[in-house]
């Protein structure tokens, strides 16, 4: 369980965390969303018990991160940005060693370092330097080093960033079979994520949070929510036709794909109407769907309003 | 002591994981080798004992001991692995005594490894011992106190060259304390008691005393307070400077 109290962190004139408080139980994975400088980091940061905070409180498990800085560090694990680890030491060492100071040793030592050599597939690379390995592999190592001693809660700061598709998908399964019993918080500014992996999501930009809700309520606030959009050939007559859909709002076309998009007045359905509408006017639609709504536009959004209010 | 001795083993091993331990070793052996056979005329002085090897350990500390310790901290700084190392459950005392000794004794096991000079001079004539143990003793102390230098500077930046040079000047000035070079800079302006206070630091005097073969307590209590003195300090800049 993490929980934080009016959470701040300035350095020197730079509020980097403002005031952050929130709540987290177990088997909950919470997504920290927000743009490059947002507090992110430094949040998890001091979470994990690297930076003191300047004022506030925060709690893994109900040990505080600064009184209680040894007990809190036993159960956290922890990946810091870009998944630094010593480069001349073997994943065989490098866990080895992260294992020792976890204070893991006989049979449980050797069945925790099994674990996550296979869970993560370093088998192959345990006996070369970390830094002749891949990128990753250097993050799958770093993430083998942050659950090793079976953590109850896990800090993971980006943990996909800059890798392959594959490895992407390969660290969210990992992330959601892990999340049963874990406290578990990502950050992250690939948005697709937070509905991979995330049952809650936070938006924070300038130390502040702007939005915590989940994936599924965030996309609620698109404008796209609840839209409709098809392709077809016949784009004008398409356009005609839904337009006069009584609770259509506005139709717009994509100008690359040409992809037409309905849009719904607050609070109605029109994808039945629409489809009803298609079949009787006899307009071929290759593609029709109905949208849940874009995190990338809810993001931009709320966190470039902040920005502007924040202008002004 | 656990914590200790698990961040000492690994950082220990990680100097034999690369050639830095190989090429400081054999550099470390043959200047000393050279200083002492050709600037030191070991033969041609007719005595039996080590004076030219360990009278140029200072000189030789000033460049090659800034060169172990500047990487202490600024390498985990630079590449970050300080963000994983201070967030296992170890306290920063335990990380910065555990690194420390970690170089320490590495520099223990190349000053070891000029064995045969002692086996040399006890071959050529009878030396006493108790005043070669003790400038072993002395050297490696003064080894500890140029390191500690090393440590807390190279906590205080990213850049290893940086390190290096700041640990060089400022070993170099507390190497001359008690000589003019640095005493005259004070006595024109600050209290004689403090002028004495810093010609009672110098390097070089402690040393001196301990190789001539007087383990004298103040001696060894001097370099020990410098060591611990100098760690603290590293701890507090690690502390200050983590968050850049």
């Amino acid at each position: 369980m993490i929980e934080t109290q009016n959470l701040t962190k300035h350095y020197g004139d730079l509020t980097a965390v403002d005031n952050i408080s929130f709540k987290l139980e177990p088997g909950r994975v919470l997504g920290f969303l927000g743009p490059n400088g947002a507090g992110k980091s430094t949040t998890m940061k001091m979470l994990a018990g690297f930076l003191a905070p300047t004022s506030g409180s925060a709690k893994v498990c109900g040990h505080d991160v600064v009184d209680d800085a040894l007990a809190a560090k036993r159960v956290v694990g922890y990946l810091p940005e870009g998944a630094p680890s010593y480069g001349e030491m073997t994943p065989r060492q490098f866990l080895g060693f992260v294992a020792d100071v976890r204070g893991l040793t006989g049979a449980r030592r050797t069945q925790r370092l099994d674990d996550v050599i296979e869970r993560l597939h370093l088998n192959g690379v345990m006996e070369q330097p970390i830094e002749t390995l891949s990128k990753g592999f250097k993050r799958r190592v770093g993430l083998a080093q942050a659950i090793v001693h079976d953590p109850a809660v896990l800090i993971l700061d980006e943990p996909t960033d800059g890798l392959d598709p594959n490895q992407k998908h390969e660290v969210r399964a990992l992330i959601n079979a892990m999340s049963r019993d874990k406290t578990i918080v990502v950050s992250t500014h690939i948005l697709e994520e937070v509905h991979a992996v995330c049952s809650r999501a936070i938006i924070i930009a300038n130390g502040k949070i702007l939005a915590d809700a989940t994936p599924a309520e965030l996309e609620a606030r698109s404008r796209y929510h609840q839209a409709v959009s098809l392709t077809t050939t016949n784009i004008a007559a398409a356009k005609e036709a839904l337009s006069r859909v009584a609770d259509v709002a506005a139709v717009e076309i994509d100008p690359q794909d040409h992809r037409i998009t309905a849009f719904p007045k607050p609070g109605k359905q029109i994808f039945a109407p629409i489809s009803e509408l298609l079949r009787t006017q006899g307009i071929q639609v290759s593609e029709l769907q109905l949208e849940s709504g874009r995190m990338d536009e809810v993001f931009r959004t709320i966190t470039q309003g902040e920005a502007k209010e924040a202008r002004a | 002591m656990n914590m200790i001795r698990t961040i000492f083993k690994r950082e220990l091993s990680s100097y034999f994981a690369t050639p830095v331990a190989y090429v400081f070793i054999v550099i470390f052996l043959l200047l000393a080798g050279t200083f002492t056979f050709y600037l030191g005329n070991f033969y041609e002085r007719g005595q039996a004992d080590l004076l030219p090897f360990f009278n140029f350990h200072p000189w030789l500390y000033l460049f090659l001991v800034p060169a172990v310790g500047m990487r202490l901290w600024s390498e985990e700084r630079k590449s970050g692995t300080i963000e994983m190392l201070l967030t296992l459950p170890i306290t920063m005392w335990q990380a910065v005594v555990g690194k420390f000794l970690a170089a320490w004794a590495f520099i223990g096991i190349a000053l070891v490894l000029t064995f045969p000079i002692w086996i040399t001079v006890n071959y050529l004539g009878s030396p006493d011992n108790g005043v070669i143990f003790a400038s072993y003793l002395g050297s490696f102390l003064m080894a500890g106190a140029f390191l500690a230098i090393g440590s807390c500077i190279s906590a205080c930046t990213r850049s290893q060259v940086i390190a290096f040079i700041l640990t060089v000047v400022v070993c170099f000035l507390f190497l001359l304390a008690g000589f003019p070079l640095v005493l005259n800079f004070f006595s024109g302006w600050a209290p004689q008691g403090m002028v004495d206070a810093i010609s009672g630091l110098s390097f070089l005097s402690h040393f001196g005393s301990i190789s001539k073969g007087v383990i004298d307590l103040r001696d060894l209590i001097y370099f020990l307070l410098t060591i611990a003195f100098w760690l603290y300090a590293s701890a507090v800049v690690i502390d200050l400077k983590k968050a850049d």
